[in-house]
């Protein structure tokens, strides 16, 4: 028998969980390769449905369902992860979306019967990514490397390490996407240089410049916007074609759900037929009636450019920041499904000054770096190394709610600052620390991240009490708090009140309910693949019966294998793996001395030279 | 003074160069130790103000490929966290010594030196006709009087000579401190951070007033 021989190291895939769409790859021996699922599609539409029964339907059978059930479906869940409901007051006039009341913190979707947070959403989304790299793979895949935008705050990167966790994954690095390209492009063949990298996706937009050295890709600053990206430009042409239906019509389709899917879809086709063509139709028909119009590549223009030159601010500043001028950039990266548009990259070559490469299709050459980058971590891949940035100034409110910087944006990560706090009044026992990101100087105008309580300090007179706090932003990006008493030197606790997000304790929850249905999957795989082996040895066992071996077994060999091949095909169509296997293990031994006999005169026969 | 690695308890090579600093990882067990805080320490640096960049990015780069905590995926949690922990300090002190302020100031704070009451409300003597006209111009633009933006522009660029001088002087001074590391040099480079701070600060008023109006 031959028996693949796995080494301890788990298989740790590379995902990219986009806006628009998601993918999953690996490094296959030394090549990042994406995988696809049953039926060779290598991306899966970031869409997410839930029928009447409660089970999720992801990918392209969920955009099916986007527009026959708009209210039970979404898409686009990125654009809510880490948000309240106060930051995505635009998003929800144009996303059919409806949320349930207590969205201050973490937004609740509500979808049919079911109410979901974007962590939630998210993660069954993972959990197909997870499925699909298993079944084609043949192994079970428990850590993943999943990529962020490199603008995404650390709300926004705790929610998408929680949808991981929620999805049975263990995320062993959370990597910025316009750096896992860079390690995609392997530029590192080039040994120097400066390369800049524009990631203008569905939802986001990112700016990196990095410093090569060797195989070390150094991100020497970062920038870019959140909420930019592709959707933004279908709205347009979305709010345009309503418009349009609504005057042509006297019906204001807006409100249906159904409706206004078609009709995105409708511009999502005409607008990448723009890449290519100088005219495109946008073309819908809903309720018996028709609607029908010509958009050229003049008037598409006219109507994104502002959308492309918001992309360009980002660009300056990120340049400026890593003090590098457009001639000292060598390379050009382009990255995600808008950098597809003429306009785009035209924008881009101007600004730097340089024709972008274009080799890697835009679409997957994130999840190839976030392979690579799984491979850095799992020792298959060596001598690169990835020194990132954080994006965003780190900073504590102090008196009169201004910030005070503690760690500024595009510090190298892991990144820490130490600072020291005391009571302000007599026998006060706790500090609040609360804790900020962002560039402005007033606390209200930066994004809140939490709040530290530390508690237990022994009562004292004011000023007297010494607790040193370590804050320590980690290779994701993510914050971490730690507090010391300097007097005495002992750990002090922290009590962390996240700002935005789910607690500890709402993950665990989300992750013990989700176990059910990790295990109710594994036994379906189980089973597959117990019923993939049945099938072989019945084949074996049946044709065994025409070989001349067959004949030299005794009558109670042969009623024994006649007895386990009806065992076998009994257990075979329940549903427990492990009699099937049970059932299998029994066939094989009672066709022991059959397959031994088999093989002997399988050498005599081709001693004598005849087939058997 | 001896170390003992914290996994097999084994010793760790002391010293482990010329200035008698802990080895990085267990001679025995290869397993990462706690890392020093002190940044100089930590890159095997003599305590110096003037220093190469060249020099210090190489170490930089041969660090980092050392303990960056992709490194340690596959290790024990403990080690995990000293690669987190050494990887922090390592990027620290890398920011903090590339850059001649930052690195002036760390100095001064391990000397004793108060820096988060850096003197900035006093205005230099030398420039207060200075600040005074800023002043003037700033206000004349917010009352839209356009002609004050080129007024702003030449004071700019005044700062900017300015700065650059007290860069030039910082470099000196450096290098005295570094010959006999005497206090009063500290005193004196103090001095010139605080005036470099007042100067970047009106640099940046410019700057604010001409995108604010």
């Amino acid at each position: 028998m031959f028996q693949i021989e796995f080494d301890n190291r788990d298989t740790v895939v590379g995902i990219d969980l986009g806006t628009t769409n998601s993918l999953v790859a690996w490094m296959n021996l030394t090549k990042p390769e994406v995988i696809a699922d049953d039926n060779g599609d290598r991306m899966v539409p970031s869409v997410v449905s839930i029928a009447p029964d409660g089970e999720a339907i992801v990918g392209n059978a969920a955009r099916a369902e986007l527009i026959d059930h708009p209210e039970r479906s979404v898409y686009s869940v990125k654009r809510l992860m880490g948000r309240g409901i106060a930051d995505v007051q635009d998003e929800l006039k144009l996303f059919p979306f409806r949320v349930a009341e207590g969205s201050e913190s973490v937004i609740r979707l509500v979808l049919g019967e079911k109410t979901l947070t974007p962590p939630e959403v998210s993660a069954l989304i993972l959990r197909q990514l997870k499925k699909n790299a298993e079944t084609a793979l043949g192994t079970p895949v428990t850590k993943a490397v999943i990529t962020v935008p490199a603008y995404f705050n650390d709300a926004q990167r705790q929610a998408t390490r929680d949808a991981g966790r929620i999805a049975g994954l263990e995320v062993l690095r959370l990597v910025n996407e316009p750096t896992a390209a860079a390690l995609a492009y392997g530029l590192d063949k080039r040994r120097e240089g400066i390369i800049a990298v524009y990631d203008l996706g569905g939802g986001t937009f990112d700016i990196s410049i990095l410093k090569l050295h060797d195989g070390i890709f150094e991100v020497l600053a970062t920038n870019g916007d959140t909420h930019l990206g592709g959707d933004d430009i279908d709205n347009r042409l979305l709010k345009i074609a309503l418009e349009d239906t609504a005057s042509e019509w006297g019906v204001d389709v807006s409100h249906s759900g159904g409706a206004v899917q078609t009709l995105r879809a409708a511009v999502i086709r005409a607008k990448e037929a723009l890449s290519f063509a100088f005219a495109a139709q946008i073309e819908f028909a809903w309720n018996g009636r028709t609607y029908h119009r010509e958009i050229t590549r003049e008037l598409f223009e006219g109507l994104i450019r502002d959308i492309v030159d918001r992309t360009l601010g980002p660009c300056r500043d990120c340049m400026r920041d890593a003090h590098v001028t457009p001639e000292q950039i060598d390379e050009v990266v382009l990255v995600g499904g808008s950098t597809r548009i003429p306009m785009v990259r035209s924008a881009v070559e101007v600004l730097f000054r340089a024709r972008p490469h274009t080799e890697l299709n835009p679409d997957e050459v994130v999840a190839l770096g976030a392979a690579v980058q799984a491979g850095i971590l799992a020792g298959t891949v060596e001598n690169q190394l990835l020194l990132d940035v954080t994006p965003l100034s780190l900073g504590i409110e102090i008196y009169g709610g201004i910030v005070s910087k503690i760690v500024h944006r595009n510090a190298t990560i892991p990144a820490s600052a130490g600072e020291t706090f005391t009571t302000g009044v007599d026998g006060q026992t706790n500090v609040l620390i609360h804790v900020v990101q962002g560039e402005r100087e007033l606390a209200k105008d930066c994004r809140s991240l939490a709040r530290f309580d530390l508690k237990g300090i022994a009562p004292m007179p004011a000023g007297m009490a010494r607790i040193e706090v370590r804050f320590l932003i980690d290779a994701n990006g993510i914050l971490n708090v730690t507090a010391r008493d300097a007097r005495t030197g002992l750990e002090h606790s922290v009590d962390v009140k996240p700002s935005y997000g789910l607690t500890d304790e709402q993950v665990e929850a989300m992750i013990e309910a989700s176990i059910e249905h990790a295990e109710e999957d594994f036994q379906a795989s189980q089973l597959a693949g117990a019923r993939v082996d049945a099938d072989a040895i019945l084949a074996a066992t049946s044709k065994a019966r025409e070989n001349e071996a067959w004949m030299a077994l005794t009558d109670e060999e042969r009623k024994a294998i006649a007895d386990a091949v009806n065992r076998l095909q009994a257990a075979y169509h329940g549903e427990d793996h492990a009699v099937v296997r049970a059932q299998i293990d029994h066939l094989n031994d009672v066709t022991h001395s059959l397959a031994e006999q088999m093989m002997n005169t399988a050498v005599s026969g081709a001693l004598k030279g005849t087939k058997v | 003074m001896s170390a003992n690695c914290w996994n097999c308890g084994g010793s760790v090579s002391l010293p482990a160069d010329a200035a008698g600093r802990a080895s990085r990882f267990c001679d025995a067990c290869k397993s990462l130790q706690p890392p020093a805080r002190d940044y100089y320490e930590f890159l095997d640096m003599p305590r110096q103000l003037a220093i190469d960049g060249k020099d210090l990015e190489k170490r930089f780069y041969a660090l980092s490929r050392q303990l960056h905590p992709d490194l340690f995926s596959r290790k024990p949690p403990r080690e995990q966290e000293y690669a987190l922990d050494a990887s922090a300090i390592l990027n620290d002190a890398y920011r903090t010594l590339k850059d001649p302020v930052a690195r002036a100031l760390y100095v001064l704070k391990q000397e004793g030196y108060n820096i988060a009451e850096q003197g900035t409300k006093d205005v230099p003597p030398e420039l207060l006709e200075e600040v005074f006209d800023l002043n003037m111009a700033i206000e004349e633009l917010r009352e839209g009087d356009e002609d004050a933006r080129a007024q702003l522009e030449s004071a700019r660029h005044r700062f900017e000579r300015m700065r650059d001088e007290i860069d030039g002087t910082l470099q000196c001074q450096f290098a005295e401190w570094d010959a006999g590391q005497e206090r009063a040099k500290l005193d004196e480079i103090r001095g010139q951070l605080n005036r470099r701070k007042y100067i970047t600060n009106l640099i940046a008023r410019t700057d604010e007033a001409h995108v604010s109006n």
